[in-house]
């Protein structure tokens, strides 16, 4: 394993984009950052540009207005990153899987690299998912 | 000094200020972790930050100006390592000439303009906001830097030399055992935090209302320089106030080493307890608090030194 990945592996710095959700992840998301989760333990922390970002943590069922920002933050999202889908809506649609301004599921758009359902996902279960998909990362 | 050993003396001083800059980010992060009760990262998580960001892909948006895009950061390493040299070299009591404390003020106001430069290459809106609050602030916190830089002048019969500063020390005990010792150390204090860019004036960057500043375009090595340079000043501005105001030991044998490593990370850890006891401020509050209260106790502290106590 290259010293780059490793590196990687260990600071991982998130934007969250929040593409028409029920801001029910969003809120679990901003729990991840509290003295009871901290995940900066983890090297995780919060970029405020896409442009630093490593991960993109998507939240919500795609809606129309939203495809090409979600396409643009992607392709201004310097790589290798990588694109982790919260809750049931960003991986499957959800409840809103019939609605008029449906034009997801978020893999529809761009690549997804990890899932992880849950409506809304508990912080444990977030941080589970992210675990898990380091371990595989190689 | 030759042209190979000024040379040779700047790439080991860029390697000894990344690897003690890199380190003690990570205690001031660790501390700031404590205080807000949690875990806080490992001690290699600023490495592994600098090592992850080379790897990445470096953008160059659209309608920047490529060339000073790229140049800037390398700029600010450049500047930083720079001052950071020439302070290793007056540690070591080797070196120094009349007026390189004026040369020092203007070398740390380099990496400041070069991300202003940067910034402004970038054509981002959010940039340019960063941009000119960090001109604002720039021009708000060399004030009170400056006062805070006499003082210690003054004291030494009015030199301009750092190494004049520190034997004058060595001689007559630290400057900060006396009262004007004691204000003017809390003015370069406070101001060397506006020039380290932490909380209380990090205004440029504010990362939750302008995302980054003047920083939002950068990507890649080129965000690891501007983090590498920011590391290397917080090695470098507290060891300029140490060397300013708490001196009194020439750096021989190891026993006034360690005492100087304690010095150093006393004056870290008061800008991290300033950094998370204080919300950040808005440009016209840091322009109010700089240009009135704070200048207004460094020059009182200019005319006690005068009185010579």
């Amino acid at each position: 394993m290259n010293l780059k990945l490793k590196a990687l592996k260990k600071s991982l710095w998130v934007y969250h984009v929040s593409s028409g959700s029920c801001n029910n992840c969003d809120i679990e998301i901003l729990d991840l950052l509290t003295p009871r989760f901290d995940v900066e333990r983890f090297g995780i922390i919060l970029a405020g540009s896409p442009r630093h970002a490593d991960v993109l943590l998507c939240t919500g069922i795609v809606n129309k207005k939203c495809v090409e920002r979600v396409k643009e933050v992607y392709e201004q999202t310097p790589k290798p990153c990588v694109v982790v889908a919260v809750g049931a809506c960003a991986c499957s649609g959800g409840i809103f899987r019939d609605g008029y301004q449906m034009a997801g599921p978020l893999d529809k758009i761009i690549p997804v690299h990890v899932y992880i359902p849950g409506c809304p996902p508990k912080p444990e279960a977030i941080i589970a998912g992210i675990v898990k998909f380091l371990k595989e990362l190689k | 000094m030759n042209i190979i050993y000024s040379f040779g003396w700047f790439i080991f001083s860029f390697v000894v200020l990344s690897i003690v800059g890199l380190f003690v980010g990570w205690i001031d992060r660790k501390i700031t972790a404590r205080i807000q009760w949690r875990v806080g990262p490992p001690w290699y998580q600023n490495f592994a930050d600098f090592i992850k960001l080379t790897g990445k892909e470096v953008l160059i948006p659209e309608g920047s100006n490529k060339f000073i895009f790229i140049f800037s950061p390398v700029l600010a390493v450049i500047a930083s390592t720079i001052c950071g040299s020439i302070i290793l070299l007056v540690l070591k009591n080797s070196f120094g000439f009349g007026g390189d404390l004026i040369l020092f003020v203007y070398l740390l106001t380099i990496p400041s303009l070069s991300i202003i430069l940067g910034g402004s290459s970038s054509g981002n809106v959010l940039a340019s906001v960063g941009i000119s609050r960090e001109l604002k602030l720039l021009l708000s916190y060399e004030l009170p830097f400056i006062c805070g830089i006499i003082i210690p002048a003054l004291k030494a019969n009015s030199t301009t030399s750092l190494i004049e500063i520190l034997k004058f020390q060595q001689v007559n005990g630290s400057n900060i055992l006396s009262l004007s010792g004691v204000i003017g150390f809390v003015v370069i204090l406070i101001a060397s935090t506006g020039k380290l860019g932490v909380v209380p004036f990090d205004l440029s960057e504010a990362e939750t209302e302008i995302a980054g500043g003047s920083l939002i375009e950068y990507s890649g090595i080129l965000l690891g320089f501007y983090k590498l340079t920011k590391s290397i000043l917080l090695v470098v501005v507290p060891v300029f106030i140490v060397i300013l105001y708490l001196g009194g030991t020439s750096i021989t044998g190891l026993g006034s080493f360690l005492i100087f490593v304690l010095k150093y990370l006393i004056v870290v850890i008061l800008i991290t307890l300033i950094r998370n006891t204080n919300p950040r401020l808005r440009i016209d509050q840091a322009l109010k608090f700089f240009w009135g209260w704070l200048t207004l106790i460094g020059i009182t502290g200019i005319l006690i030194s005068l009185s010579g106590v």
